[in-house]
């Protein structure tokens, strides 16, 4: 009682008590406020929110019965959020709504929009609710603020790192169609090697030709290197590797296409090409593995007259 | 850990398992030259398809199995590597280098077969 | 939900055995490929294996971690041993085909994305590496 009366006196103004009681409030009982008020008109703003998306345009990919089940989703987990002011749970569910619309075709401007039209429906729900009072609409933005921009942010990382993923995936899916590695003769693999080779592509190679020989039961293997861009340590290296590895599988590997460049390359990191099975081209290492293999490369007779 | 070693003929396959320890290794790599003493084998074939993972002492035991068993002037080959196993060893720089390898249990003996016609 | 930690004590070969088998079925549980599980494992074995043979004891810790939207796996090597005294000399790389010489510290480096070591002569040594979903 005494209390009150004090800060009345302090503050120099008749102030009645419910602001009182608001100036020394902390901000987390603003957001429970503010949580409630969300919550109580949860119907009608969630429809505001949706009307407001059909309005811009945005989701379009998307049916309207399937845009107010995420919204409803995402309105709830907006909410939660702003209440237990953990954002792990919007992570997630952000990461989970980008797994399932990124297919669809939604885009990430799409994605912001919504969130952003959301962060607008609700203040503008606060603003008609404490129209009447300034100083508290000022409190209850300041706590809304923050969290509101947080959410925001949460949900558009999330939806971009999703996409980097789906990204990524499908970089890898191009990289194993771009390699092929032939069967061409029973027992016999060939995998001709084009472009530039990152670290990404060569381990990959590998990957592939290893899963290849076993697939094939390969005894032989050329690797043609002739098409390759460049050949630095780091390539080298892989293909070193991706012999050893095939010898480990009882494959035998004949390297065609070595220019002298590549040659020197090998040399300079250690490689013993006499221990190297080398070819000069393509033809010539598919006839040498022919050999191996036990085909006897026969001259097609001249017909007899 | 109990390794099964199987005999065929003039040969001995041995099928390593998965989770061997590095005194079942050991145990392993003195039981085979018994084997390979009491029986006189040509050939010696270590099926190794159920190992998910070859270190560096694992690596070191295959080779020293390998040497062992050419001293009682016996073939060794290495068989059932994994594509994703041998992957690792390469990165490791285990390559086995001087032990025989073939893909598997088929070609194991088609190798030691046609080494042994050879030395006959 | 986080998964939180795996420890695994190496004291003797069997636990290099457990500590490889915890970190493949971790990266299996994560989704990791077959090739991938395979690194983790064999890099987990050699330092396990460096703890065994250098310290006698240490221990394998395994978590999970996130980064970039992506999802990985953290394996920290700890002993109380002896350290190492020329940390660059352990980590030259010279691509060679020696084998089980060393501490092979490179390879475990070639076989995963990320490698940090920590390590003071009479004081111990960490190493800590990761690798990444792709």
């Amino acid at each position: 009682m005494a209390k009150r009366e004090t800060s009345a006196k302090e503050s120099g103004t008749r102030n009645n008590a419910t602001t009182e009681l608001v100036m020394s409030e902390a901000p987390s009982e603003l957001l429970r406020e503010l949580v409630a008020h969300l919550r109580q008109n949860r119907t009608q703003l969630r429809e505001e929110w949706v009307g407001r998306i059909s309005e811009t345009r945005l989701l379009t990919a998307m049916t309207k019965e399937e845009i107010f089940a995420e919204a409803t989703s995402v309105y709830d987990s907006y909410v939660e959020a702003l209440e237990t002011e953990t954002f792990e749970a919007l992570q997630a569910y952000a990461r989970n709504l980008s797994e399932r619309i990124i297919p669809r075709g939604v885009e990430t401007h799409e994605v912001v929009g919504i969130v952003l039209l959301l962060r607008d429906v609700l203040a503008r729900s606060l603003f008609a609710k404490y129209q009447a009072d300034f100083k508290k609409l000022n409190r209850i933005l300041d706590a809304y603020e923050p969290a509101a921009n947080r959410i925001a942010n949460t949900v558009a990382v999330g939806f971009v790192q999703e996409r980097e993923r789906v990204i990524r995936q499908q970089q890898e899916a191009i990289r194993e169609l771009s390699t092929p590695v032939l069967q061409v003769r029973e027992r016999l693999l060939i995998l001709p090697i084009i472009g530039v080779i990152d670290p990404q592509r060569a381990r990959q190679l590998t990957e592939q030709l290893l899963r290849g020989i076993r697939t094939n039961r390969a005894k032989v293997v050329v690797i043609d290197i002739t098409g390759v861009a460049a050949m630095d340590v780091t390539v080298a290296n892989h293909l070193v590797q991706t012999v050893e590895a095939s010898r480990l599988l009882g494959a035998t590997v004949i390297v065609t296409g070595l220019s002298p460049e590549i040659a020197q390359t090998l040399v300079t990191i250690g490689v013993d090409l006499g221990k190297m099975n080398t070819v000069g081209d393509l033809q010539g290492g598919i006839e040498q593995a022919e050999r191996l293999l036990g085909y006897k490369v026969m001259a097609v007779a001249e017909p007899r007259q | 850990m109990e390794v099964p070693i199987l005999k065929q003929g003039e040969f001995l396959i041995a099928m390593f398992q998965a989770a061997l320890s590095d005194a079942d290794l050991e145990n392993l790599r003195r039981g085979l030259l018994q084997q390979v003493v009491k029986f006189r084998s040509r050939g010696v074939i270590v099926d190794v398809t159920a190992m998910d993972v070859m270190d560096s002492f694992a690596s070191r035991t295959l080779r020293e199995i390998a040497h062992m068993i050419r001293l009682r002037g016996a073939e060794t080959v290495i068989v059932g590597i994994q594509p994703e196993v041998a992957f690792a060893m390469v990165q490791l720089g285990l390559t086995l280098e001087g032990v025989s390898t073939a893909l598997d249990l088929e070609e194991g003996l088609a190798y030691l077969i046609e080494k042994s016609k050879m030395t006959d | 939900m986080p998964l939180g930690e795996i420890r695994v004590a190496i004291h003797s070969d069997q636990d290099i055995v457990s500590a490889r088998q915890e970190g493949r079925a971790l990266a299996t549980k994560l989704g990791f490929s077959g090739v991938d599980s395979t690194f983790i494992a064999t890099a987990i074995s050699e330092l396990a294996r460096n703890i065994l043979a250098y310290a006698q004891k240490g221990e394998i810790v395994l978590r999970v971690i996130h980064g970039s939207g992506r999802e990985g796996i953290v394996v920290v090597a700890s002993d109380a041993g002896p350290g190492i005294r020329d940390i660059p000399q352990a980590l030259r790389d010279g691509f060679s085909t020696s084998g089980s010489l060393g501490l092979g510290l490179p390879g475990v480096r070639r076989l995963m994305d990320e490698f940090e070591i920590k390590s003071q002569p009479g004081r111990g040594t960490t190493v800590s590496v990761k690798k990444w979903k792709r």
